[in-house]
């Protein structure tokens, strides 16, 4: 999701040391010159088979595939790696999981398909490559993209028969999480609910990572916390318009939202996700206005080095994606640096990144929709989602249906070994079977992991009931919200002191009569 | 008739063909989306808007400031080590000048990096100083290209000239400021040249030293990403105009000396 080069950089060297039940993270180096080598074998392969097939390369059906950068598993893992779990799955990574598809689509359907895989860097990039003529059949868009390309009539509905949970190759149907499942059914837009064209892929939510060191999790856990004047020029927000407008209005609503009245409402959850998507333009301004002065409290706006800083100590938090907060907290532990991660109790911003089709990709062709759907089901088997969490670090919208890799592999990495006397039970049964209650599904887990990777992976019940989603802003909303990040991020020409002013002017002046001087002289001699 | 006769006019062609691809069609691109409104139709608003915006112009005065400060601090640190090393007798110069050259070797991106750590070791936060850690980031990133100009147009300088002036009772402050100086304006006017541009749009720079304030680079990419493109290409558009006169003023002040005094001179 995010570029690590820069993380790598500052960090290399430390990795592969004192994994014990730490995941898998990029060996980003080592990947690249694998990548290469494979690059030019894998340009030398297709080549030679290309002769093969030449005759029948009618029957090849090439499925074009677009991903965020570093979010799938691309194999290649030691044997050491090897994932061994309690219900007798055993997982390694061999190749990279679009690699394993062509093979296994062959295997289940009896056609040869081909993956071209690319990937994109932001939502925006994504887009503005669709609008300048780029085609792909399958992208994976964060929620709001989604919307905005599902309100533009851009994506291709999934079929009828990807959703018959009777056949065993319907394995995103099968195994997909009850919770996830719901979202997307409720989810609504323009009458028609996400399900429709839309398959989860990862999710989480946002919070505070933070050094427990230096901050109480009481002060983490609110919105508030970036305007702390106890943490003057220490926590980082987001350089992204819409998650740094999200905390700064959850923080604005704060009395209303933490209300007994409004909790108990039995409307809630609709009130919550409606006060949380206000763009109206008076609430517009005054978020500018607090976040002029959030702005004045924090270290700074940031992409990617708060990770990097934390360990580092420049700052004591920041604002983080959960999948991102696990990454930081896993590779500080490298360190000896033990960092937590809180949720507000304002509320949170769910999100997803999700596979969709594109119309103008498939272009109506029944083959290259059966494809892409398939790679959604491969990408759906209980054992391929834990490859992908083991490799991205994120949460997958995958709980496995009947089948328990998932679940064991939860306890593989968080769960108490059997010495352990100091645990908590965690459960996790609104994730995986829809009841939180049921018992199949609770994490024996040490103490302190409540507050680290487990809860920040799998937020508890009670994170996620105040959870809203972020909305997708028509234009004119999307020109207001932009129109104060440009207020907050320029420099006001009003707020130039006079002197400023006058000293520039006196220079100009000067450097001008210099100018017409020297010229003067110049004709006379 | 219709026999291919080669011409040496012809090895322009694949230059021509990159000039009209790469750089003229997108130019007329920028100007089609800086005149037009989002329904296509022609407009001036974007133009009215950008001079009218205290936010715009601000930034603009903001850009400013730091390249004309990163600027003059190339210029006074860059000016006394070209002048030495030029003038120096010492056989291993090359060596030195190698290693003002040699960080140009280096990523920009890890040079930062590093950097960001070492300001940070020196003065404990760095959110307290962006403007200051911007000229700081931009002088280390443009030193090079500062000196290496000066140092060449310092080499080539015809040392009979400097004699002569001392021959005729000039002090050695005389004839570095009626010699010396002048001769070198080239040398100066294309370091600065090559320093002030890319210091009034290099937000990278900004970015990783946590400066959140914009300058014109990110001014335009915050409009892009917004899916703006009309006010993105106005900025990009004056920015490339104010570009412009600069290096016209400039040119013309280089061909003046080159002309009137190097050229007499020489």
């Amino acid at each position: 999701m995010t570029k690590h080069a820069i993380w790598i950089a500052c960090s290399g060297g430390q990795m592969g040391v004192g994994m014990k039940k730490g995941k898998r993270r990029h060996i980003f180096v080592l990947r690249l010159v694998l990548g290469l080598w494979a690059a030019a074998v894998g340009g030398i392969l297709p080549a030679g088979r290309g002769i093969c097939h030449v005759l029948a390369k009618e029957d090849v059906i090439i499925l074009r595939v677009c991903n965020w950068e570093e979010y799938i598993d691309l194999g290649d893992w030691d044997e050491e790696e090897l994932i061994e779990l309690d219900n007798g799955a055993a997982i390694l990574g061999t190749d990279a999981l679009y690699r394993e598809f062509e093979d296994w689509f062959y295997q289940t359907y009896g056609k040869r398909v081909q993956v071209e895989y690319s990937c994109f860097g932001t939502n925006e990039d994504l887009y503005n490559q669709l609008t300048l003529g780029d085609s792909y059949d399958l992208v994976c868009p964060s929620d709001y993209m989604i919307m905005k390309l599902m309100a533009e009539g851009a994506l291709e509905p999934y079929s009828d028969g990807f959703f018959d949970g009777e056949r065993e190759e319907n394995y995103y149907k099968r195994c997909v999480s009850p919770y996830i499942a719901r979202v997307f059914a409720e989810n609504q837009i323009g009458g028609e609910s996400w399900e429709r064209y839309a398959a989860g892929y990862m999710w989480g939510v946002t919070g505070v990572l933070y050094n427990p060191e230096q901050m109480t999790r009481e002060e983490a856990s609110t919105w508030a916390v970036f305007d702390n004047p106890d943490f003057y020029r220490q926590i980082t927000l987001k350089d992204n318009v819409r998650d740094t407008y999200f905390s700064t209005l959850g923080y604005l609503r704060r009395d209303q939202l933490t209300q007994e009245a409004f909790l108990n409402d039995p409307d809630y959850h609709e009130k919550l996700e409606n006060l949380m998507n206000d763009v109206t333009p008076e609430t517009i301004g005054e978020v500018e206005k607090l976040l002029g002065d959030i702005m004045g409290n924090v270290y700074a706006l940031e992409t990617d080095s708060g990770k990097a800083d934390m360990v580092t100590g420049k700052i004591i938090a920041n604002y983080q994606w959960s999948g991102d907060a696990v990454y930081a907290m896993d590779q500080a532990e490298e360190d000896g640096v033990y960092l937590e991660f809180a949720v507000p109790r304002e509320c949170t911003n769910l999100w997803f990144d999700g596979w969709v089709m594109l119309k103008n990709g498939i272009g109506g062709d029944p083959d290259k929709k059966l494809a892409a759907e398939a790679f959604v089901n491969f990408l759906s088997m209980p054992e391929n989602a834990v490859r992908n969490m083991y490799y991205i670090g994120y949460t997958s919208a995958i709980s496995g249906g009947e089948d328990d890799t998932v679940f064991s592999y939860l306890n593989w990495c968080y769960g108490a070994e059997e010495e352990e006397e100091d645990t908590v039970s965690y459960p996790v049964g609104y994730f995986f079977s829809g009841d939180n209650a049921d018992p199949d599904y609770v994490v024996c887990a040490p103490r302190e992991q409540v507050g680290r990777q487990l809860s920040t992976q799998y937020p508890s019940q009670e994170v996620i009931s105040r959870a809203a989603v972020m909305w997708y802003f028509n234009e004119e909303e999307t020109r207001g919200i932009n129109q104060m990040w440009i207020n907050i991020r320029c420099l006001d020409l009003r707020e130039i002191p006079l002197w400023c002013v006058l000293l520039t002017l006196c220079v100009l002046a000067a450097l001008a009569a210099a100018a017409v001087l020297h010229r003067k002289n110049h004709y006379y001699s | 008739m219709g026999v291919f006769r080669f011409s040496r006019k012809q090895l322009c062609i694949p230059y021509a063909v990159f000039l009209l691809c790469f750089v003229a069609a997108p130019l007329l691109v920028v100007i089609y989306y800086a005149f037009t409104n989002g329904e296509g139709r022609f407009t001036l608003d974007n133009l009215t808007g950008f001079f009218t915006s205290p936010y715009t112009i601000g930034t603009l005065a903001y850009s400013f400031a730091i390249a004309v400060v990163t600027t003059c601090v190339c210029l006074l640190l860059a000016y006394p080590i070209a002048y030495i090393l030029a003038g120096s007798r010492w056989k291993q110069k090359s060596v030195i000048v190698v290693m003002f050259i040699l960080p140009m070797w280096i990523n920009f991106t890890l040079r930062i990096t590093a950097l960001k750590e070492i300001l940070t070791v020196i003065e404990g936060n760095l959110a307290f100083h962006p403007f200051l850690n911007t000229i700081i980031g931009m002088t280390y990133d443009f030193l090079p290209f500062m000196i290496l100009p000066m140092y060449t147009t310092l080499l080539k300088l015809d040392k009979s000239l400097l004699e002569a002036a001392a021959d005729l009772g000039a002090g050695p402050v005389q004839v570095f400021c009626k010699v010396t100086l002048p001769l070198s304006v080239p040398g100066i006017i294309s370091g600065v040249v090559m320093v002030f541009l890319p210091a009034m749009t290099n937000y990278v720079v900004l970015d990783m030293l946590y400066n959140s304030t914009y300058i014109m680079g990110s001014l335009i990419g915050s409009f892009f990403s917004a899916y703006d493109w009309h006010n993105g290409s106005m900025i990009a558009l004056v920015l490339l105009l104010i570009i412009l006169v600069f290096t016209l003023v400039t040119d013309r002040y280089t061909e003046e000396d080159a002309g009137n005094r190097g050229g007499a001179l020489l």
